[in-house]
């Protein structure tokens, strides 16, 4: 096996025996990456120069015979709206092009502390709105299984790293399926935590009360690993929440026996694609296999998820992409006076899905409307949550295709809107509950494309959740398959 | 103006919570640092910064409530208020909307016809914008060659307090704020200071015919920044909307700026006003739940009202109303004046002598009590110094001049000085034998039954004495002397 294939844990393992350094995995990674990167599009900046450092750190630190983090040596991948302090963070939009947050998020302080070596920044959709990547103002990034493909999104960056093995390890943020999608669609283990379990200081927002930031990996465990240094509570972020952090490593491997996994007939009856079907079929046995009770359940309000999801996260992103006037940092067009200023500086700064959202959100909330839209959204939302909970009062579990399709083609969708907005279906009803929902390899469709499935857990219980996804990889083999990746021309 | 007009006022006063830090983060908010000195990624807004509550800054703003009676929400939340303008980082300010601190309350004001009970409708807490220095020629946002930011202010705490339309006149707005200012002041809720930008206030004005019931068309006049503009900024509108009505026009809903130094206010454009504020729950911020027990805790630590230390010291120490009203203008003040009574000082001399001669130096230099150089107890020293006759009145002022100028204890300048009292009727004695030797015609005047002469007498005896003879004793003596 060459190195770039080494899990997470592997690479740990070998780093911390010295079979090599984490300067020589430093130098694998951007190997690969210099080879594929043209190909793929996935790095918006590579950090060479601080990987070499960090690496470096950790080896002395090692060779001194000082604990160097439960991270030592990793490479990791960043997605660009997670704020390094003095490198470039953009949310893949031209509106903060050359912006250099003056600090880092409360996850890149953790990772680096853990002794994460940070390889850079990767692509997204740009202010994490979109499902393919192509919403990236710079370029979109292509599928390691199919580069005519998305890699989804808005995190395709983060799951494209990790497929093509460029990366063991990235994180990404979901606001409504931005990290389980793209794992989906790229073949690889995505995570969003509950709402609160990570802090989100310095993730640049796009709805704060859905996102959440999250691992992506090859396998269960190496995600795992990674929640486990990036979880707990963080005086910075008044929402996240104060409770003690497992070590989810721990009780990964201790069973399902006895657990009772949902399936909610709202979402399985229509609108999917039959190799997903046959996939999500498969996996019931397997989990019954596994010792798991399979039982039906009901998310009735689940067909509206949708419509609250784009309503709660239009109206949260007009508020927050407000800032981007012009005034203090990023891009400024000039203009005779101020309004001009503004309406050319958000005109040519912003990318046409964002314009398009921050006036659906406008709209939700002026006046006369905020009532009908808005406020019903929140209703909606309300109703789900209690859906959720109903539900799990019978099951530990749900499960549900992650994504309706495999990964599409690279234009496919992006002259209708409403389309690309129906590849969340299944995802966003997780962040209105606020709870955590992981995207696992659960087969392939007959072109070869990854098909992901997707649980969804109880509040907090990430461990749960890990544990079932880890049960389900250990008797299956699809996160062992790569992408027969070829050389560009 | 026109007595078949009725002035109807309410308030919106936005005041400064006396925090070490801001609202949201941990800048440090002291007024007049140079700029963008005191900011951090969460004031200025910077992509990815989270809001925090400042507990503080909430203890401040529920003991706010508390003393303006109004009632404490069981769950309090904070909203976003959107719009664009270069002073707000985030363009939007996060405020309340819909579940703000408290609701009702009221506030009892010295009105001119007597004391009147001005109701409060809500409380709520918000955090401040930044500020705008214009350069170049024109001076305003628009007409300026450019525009700086200064983001120091940005995220400081502030309450507002919006009264019910319950006042009448300027006189009453300036009685109501006055009011106010004395019940954060004393609570130690906010300095006030209307020059530094602490206390601000908007004024919805309207007009009707007396008797009328139904209220006018108001308009709503910013930016009025000390107590004395408030009241000639109300008087002016007023005047304006009843000279509309009565030449047939009709007041416009509107907002307007008020100019200080035109002595006039002129209506916003249209575009500065013309706002949708999309207010929604702060996404950022957890709701706020208050329960029994704190609203308890934080009513217990409420220090007297000054309504109430008023008619205390009113009763207790026999003020008349304009001496116990000075007194408890600040509490800083009335505190002073309890410290020197607190050392034994009797309660009306300790009021002259604060109120008049301290208050008095204090004023001239320009200082407020909280920087004078005699403290309490050395005032009260000295006050009891001149009741106990050991020394008169006048030398009492000398040294009280020494004592201001060197903040030295009374004692320690009379004994260096020399200037006790002469009360030893020995001493005296020989004194007076001295001055009626030296001053035969008006001796034998007094003994012809010329008394008017005793007061020459008396003078000269002080003379002799260079002011240090106790008064009362050469009366005596002289008289005994004489007779």
């Amino acid at each position: 096996m060459d190195r770039h294939e080494y899990s997470a844990l592997e690479l740990r393992e070998g780093i911390a025996r010295r079979d090599f350094t984490a300067r020589e995995v430093c130098e694998t990674v951007f190997t690969r990456i210099r080879a594929w990167d043209p190909k793929f599009k996935i790095f918006l900046a590579s950090d060479e120069q601080g990987a070499y450092s960090a690496a470096t750190e950790v080896d002395r630190k090692l060779a001194a015979g000082e604990s160097a983090g439960p991270l030592a040596g990793l490479p990791l991948a960043l997605k660009d709206n997670l704020c390094t302090s003095g490198f470039p963070t953009t949310c893949a939009s031209r509106i903060l092009e050359g912006w250099r947050p003056p600090y880092n998020a409360t996850v890149v302080e953790r990772v680096k502390a853990a002794g994460a070596v940070l390889v850079g920044k990767v692509n997204m959709d740009e202010f994490a709105m979109g499902s393919s990547c192509e919403n990236s103002a710079f370029f979109p990034t292509r599928n390691p299984w199919n580069p005519d493909c998305v890699a989804g999104g808005s995190s395709g960056g983060s799951a494209a790293a990790v497929a093509a093995d460029l990366v063991p390890l990235a994180l990404g943020s979901d606001t409504g399926g931005s990290i389980r999608q793209p794992a989906s669609f790229c073949g690889v283990v995505g995570l969003k935590p509950t709402y609160g379990r990570v802090s989100r200081f310095g993730l640049v927002a796009f709805a704060s009360s859905l996102d959440q930031i999250g691992p992506l990996a090859r396998n269960v465990e190496d995600a795992a690993l990674l929640l486990s240094v990036i979880a707990g509570h963080d005086q910075r972020d008044a929402t996240s929440t104060d409770l003690p952090v497992p070590d989810y490593l721990l009780r990964l491997k201790e069973g399902v026996k006895g657990l009772k996994i949902g399936l909610p007939r709202e979402f399985i009856s229509a609108g999917i694609h039959p190799e997903i079907k046959t996939a999500l079929d498969t996996a019931q046995k397997v989990f019954a296999d596994a010792g798991v009770e399979l039982i039906e359940v009901a998310l009735p309000h689940a067909e509206y998820c949708l419509a609250a999801y784009y309503l709660v996260a239009t109206a949260e992103a007009s508020s927050n992409l407000a800032r981007y006037d012009g005034v203090q940092y990023g891009q400024r067009v000039s203009g005779d006076n101020l309004l001009e200023m503004y309406a050319a500086t958000r005109a040519t700064g912003f990318g046409a899905e964002v314009k398009r959202r921050i006036m659906l959100g406008t709209y939700a909330l002026s006046a006369g409307y905020y009532e009908a839209y808005y406020k019903k959204a929140l209703q909606v939302r309300t109703l789900i949550q209690r859906d959720f909970e109903q539900a799990m009062t019978k099951c530990d579990l749900i499960l549900t295709p992650t994504s309706p399709t495999t990964a599409f083609s690279l234009g496919e969708k992006t002259k209708d809107p409403l389309t690309m907005y129906l590849s969340d279906v299944f995802t966003t009803s997780a962040n209105l509950a606020g709870l955590p929902g992981v995207s696992i390899p659960g087969g392939f469709s007959s072109e070869g494309l990854p098909i992901g499935l997707q649980l969804i857990g109880k509040a907090y219980d990430e461990e749960t959740l890990l544990r079932t996804a880890y049960a389900f990889q250990s008797r299956t083999d699809w996160h062992t398959r790569r992408p027969a990746m070829e050389e560009a021309k | 103006m026109d007595k078949n007009y009725e002035i109807v006022i309410g308030l919106e006063v936005h005041v400064e919570l006396a925090t070490d830090s801001k609202i949201f983060c941990h800048c440090p908010t002291l007024f007049g640092a140079p700029p963008n000195t005191q900011v951090c990624p969460v004031c200025l807004g910077l992509p990815g910064s989270l809001p925090v509550l400042n507990r503080q800054a909430l203890v401040l703003a529920m003991r706010a409530a508390l003393a303006l009676e109004s009632t404490l929400a069981e769950h309090t939340k904070f909203d976003r208020k959107n719009y664009f303008y270069p002073d707000l980082p985030k363009a939007y300010q996060i405020s309340q909307f819909d579940q703000p601190l408290a609701l009702g309350g009221s506030v009892e004001i010295a009105a001119p016809a007597g004391p009147k009970r001005i109701a409060i409708t809500r409380v709520h807490m918000e955090e401040d914008a930044g500020k705008l220095i214009h350069q170049g020629a024109g001076g305003r946002l628009g007409t300026a060659g450019s525009s700086l930011v200064d983001y120091n202010r940005t995220g400081v705490p502030l309450i507002e307090i919006v009264s019910e339309p319950d006042l009448r006149s300027a006189d009453e707005a300036y009685a109501y704020l006055i009011a106010l200012k004395e019940i954060l002041q004393h609570t130690g809720i906010s300095d006030c200071n209307m020059e530094e930008g602490s206390l601000r206030c908007d004024a919805n004005i309207s007009v009707r015919l007396r008797g009328e019931q139904v209220l006018g068309t108001k308009a709503e006049l910013k930016n009025m920044n000390s107590f004395k503009h408030i009241r000639s900024a109300i008087e002016y509108e007023a005047r304006r909307q009843i000279r509309v009505l009565i030449e047939g026009g009709q007041v416009v809903q509107e907002s307007r700026l008020w100019d200080e130094e035109k002595d006039m206010s002129y209506p916003m454009r249209s575009k500065e006003e013309a706002h949708d504020y999309r207010y929604f729950p702060e996404p950022d911020l957890p709701v706020i739940t208050i329960t029994a027990e704190v609203r308890e805790a934080i009513r217990q630590s409420l220090p007297e009202l000054p309504q109430a230390r008023r008619q205390r010291f009113r009763q207790k120490y026999a003020l008349n109303e304009y001496n116990a009203g000075v007194l408890i203008s600040s509490r800083e003040l009335a505190d002073f004046f309890e410290s020197m009574v607190d050392c034994q000082a009797p309660a009306q001399a300790a009021c002259n002598w604060l109120t008049v001669e301290l208050l008095g130096k204090l004023n001239a230099e320009g200082r407020r009590i909280t920087q004078s150089p005699v403290s309490p107890e050395h005032l009260a020293e000295l006050v009891r110094m001149i009741e106990l006759g050991k020394i008169s009145g006048k030398i009492g002022k000398k040294v009280f001049a020494e004592m201001f100028q060197s903040g030295r204890a009374p004692e320690d300048i009379v004994a260096k000085q020399g200037l006790s009292q002469i009360s030893d009727p020995g001493v005296m004695r020989k004194m007076v034998d001295e001055v009626l030797a030296a001053h035969p015609g008006p001796t034998a005047e007094y003994r012809n039954g010329k008394t008017q002469t005793l007061g020459f007498l008396v003078g000269r005896v002080m003379q002799a004495s260079g002011g240090q003879a106790n008064p009362k004793l050469v009366n005596q003596i002289l008289k005994e002397r004489l007779g």
